[in-house]
């Protein structure tokens, strides 16, 4: 397969002359060479892509019975978890993938932190994954509200508002996006369109350019080591190996476990302790009742805890508003030269902690009712969430860190 | 008449005032899906007992006959009493909703996605719940839903307990619940009885809870032996990297 374009002749021969069919084979896979070093770390993008698959297929297999209106949305999905043939699997598959997505990515967002993954000249790549990360959780967002259960109705109820707390045009903004005055069958029929089509061409298409990327800049490594700069005669990296079969079978290798919680949850905890399905959203949507405690699903709840820790709501939006969009900005807030944690500062050590752990805290505290010791620790977490970003730029601005020297070429674990 | 005495969450009943909101305290029914025995039970006392107004929509009795192995005679036996109901249908009940809301001020819940909502053991403690209140509608209120609109339907069987009040930090609170007279049942006859409706209950919430159960061990089982090939391929491939 490694020949030139349309030598190989044979079936391969013809078609490599009219499509690059091998040209990008070898570019992506064959003879993608990847940093031979990677760790842990390292399983959660592919994974993230085989979770798209997976939410991909069980949506469409869900679409095929479920009626986006609002008498029948909530009684259609009991009818694909009692009477559809294995309707129960692809519907927990779906929920179970949803939440999955985001440990996934959250933890692939983790690893760019801790090794530098963002810095000169991957911000592109950095920048097209949080633009895929802010289209997951419109899409997360949008197909919550498909069940029409009690929490799908106030959940969408609250965070529309959100937008009314703009001022001037909030209102007709809120209005605009429910194409109604109160959430109703008109809001549930956009989000449907949006869930199953708009967001998810727009996540191929940022997915596909987040690899682009990728692969034109070639991928860091947990000692942040330029591997491009030690060629061998052939011109491939000394510590690279082709991503085809090293990286696909310890991939694999990877999937396998991930599919083995994935099943545990799946088969024996589907509503994992009221964090994947709430409980309130097994009862119809009923705009005449509010529920005594809205919560958003556990992977909007860090942005909910800052919403409610400030206690104008406009300002709560824009600080919400804020924790996402800052993370476009960090391949230019950080000036360190040095990527990976294992050589950098011991304060950058211990902010990338504390960032760590406010978020973590405020994802528990977004769980939490809002009263008097949660709100405090609300805004101090909120605090150190964006006092991290400030700490970088600080650090690394007037050049405050010592870092320790960087090997010459990659270590193995 | 021997006194049988009900202590009912006694730690936790302090939230249980009159208008309080509904209790976090609750009995553990220990709800088992693949106890076919005590669903068959529960699901002819749902049937007698609680669908002469409650109703569960979104379940079929076909799929109940076929889980709970019931054959389609037994099923319109023991379990239909709606007229011009068929094996096929959903459960309907056999109060018009509008006789309902003029006797009850409300219709009756639907049942079916009851114990997924609230959770089994709520559905539990309710039926252990009801206690004698003159100034109720019907003479009864509950410790899980106070002012409850419905009548004590189990009254014959179990007997109607009291509320055993007592100051707690200068407020009358109910401790527990006491129970003079028994019904029909005894107290444990009483508890195993609403367990089964409980467990029933709980089973029509997700019918497929004892099935997905068994083949979760077979899939996980599967992955298992795939982890151990793919293990051992990862090895083999990755021999010559230092």
């Amino acid at each position: 397969m490694s020949e030139t374009r349309g030598s190989s002749g044979g079936l391969m021969g013809w078609v490599d002359e009219r499509f690059p069919a091998t040209k990008m084979w070898n570019e992506h896979i064959g003879q993608y060479y990847a940093p031979k070093n990677f760790n842990f770390w390292y399983y959660f993008g592919s994974l993230a892509l085989v979770v798209l698959v997976i939410q991909i297929l069980s949506g469409i297999w869900l679409t095929m019975n479920y009626q986006p209106s609002a008498d029948r949305a909530f009684e259609s999905v009991e009818y694909i978890m009692r009477d559809v043939d294995w309707g129960w699997l692809i519907r927990y598959i779906h929920t179970t993938g949803a939440s999955a997505f985001f440990v996934v990515v959250y933890l692939h967002m983790a690893r760019a932190l801790l090794y530098g993954s963002y810095q000169k000249p991957r911000e592109l790549l950095w920048v097209f994954g949080v633009l895929i990360y802010l289209a997951l959780m419109a899409e997360a967002f949008f197909g919550y509200m498909l069940p029409w259960g009690q929490m799908s109705f106030w959940g969408a109820q609250v965070i529309i508002s959100l937008f009314g707390a703009i001022p001037v045009i909030g209102d007709q903004l809120a209005l605009w996006i429910r194409g109604d005055y109160v959430i109703s069958e008109i809001t549930l029929n956009r989000f449907f369109a949006l869930h199953v089509i708009g967001l998810p061409l727009v996540i191929i298409g940022l997915v596909v350019a987040h690899i682009l990327a990728l692969h034109e800049v070639g991928s860091n490594n947990p000692d942040g080591v330029e591997i491009k700069k030690n060629k061998d005669a052939n011109g491939n990296p000394k510590d690279g190996i082709p991503f085809h079969p090293y990286y696909t079978v310890k991939d694999t290798f990877g999937l396998i476990v991930f599919l083995i919680f994935f099943s545990i949850v799946l088969f024996y905890m589907p509503e994992f302790f009221g964090l994947f399905i709430e409980a309130p959203n097994f009862e119809p949507a009923n705009p005449q009742v509010t529920p005594d405690h809205i919560a958003p699903v556990w992977y909007f709840t860090p942005h909910y805890a800052m919403l409610r820790a400030i206690p104008d709501s406009f300002g709560g939006v824009v600080v919400m508003g804020a924790a996402v969009m800052i993370l476009f900005f960090l391949p230019w807030l950080d000036r360190g030269r040095v990527r990976s944690i294992r050589y950098r500062g011991l304060s950058f050590k211990i902010a990338l902690m504390l960032f760590f752990l406010s978020f973590v805290v405020l994802g528990y505290l977004g769980l939490q009712p809002a009263t008097g010791l949660y709100t405090m620790l609300a805004r101090i977490f909120t605090a150190i969430y964006f006092g991290f970003f400030v700490f970088i730029w600080v650090y690394t601005y007037f050049g405050l860190e010592r870092t320790k020297p960087v090997p010459e070429r990659v270590t193995m674990p | 008449m021997k006194k049988y005495l009900m202590i009912l969450m006694l730690a936790l009943l302090p939230a249980l005032t009159a208008g309080a909101a509904p209790v976090s305290g609750k009995m553990s029914a220990d709800v088992d899906p693949h106890d076919k025995e005590s669903l068959q039970r529960g699901a002819q006392a749902f049937a007698n007992y609680c669908m002469a107004c409650h109703q569960a929509e979104l379940m079929r009795y076909s799929r109940v006959a076929q889980d709970l192995g019931l054959s389609s005679e037994d099923v319109e036996e023991f379990l239909i009493f709606t007229p011009g109901t068929q094996v096929v249908d959903v459960m309907r009940n056999a109060m018009d909703s509008e006789d309902s809301l003029d006797w009850f001020g409300a219709p009756a819940p639907d049942l079916t996605m009851t114990a997924r909502r609230h959770g089994p053991d709520w559905v539990y403690t309710f039926l252990n719940g009801f206690y004698k209140d003159e100034n109720q509608q019907f003479g009864v209120n509950n410790l899980v839903i106070s002012g409850v609109s419905m009548p004590h339907v189990l009254q014959e069987l179990q007997g109607l307990p009291e509320a055993i009040r007592e100051d707690v930090d200068g407020q009358q609170r109910i401790v527990g619940l006491e129970l003079n007279e028994a019904g029909m049942m005894s107290p444990a006859e009483y508890r195993r009885f609403t367990r089964d409706i409980t467990n029933f209950m709980d089973y029509i919430a997700e019918p497929v809870k004892a099935e997905r159960q068994r083949l979760g061990v077979y899939v996980i089982g599967f992955l298992l032996i795939l982890l151990v090939l793919t293990y051992l391929l990862k090895k083999e491939f990755w021999r010559d990297v230092h």
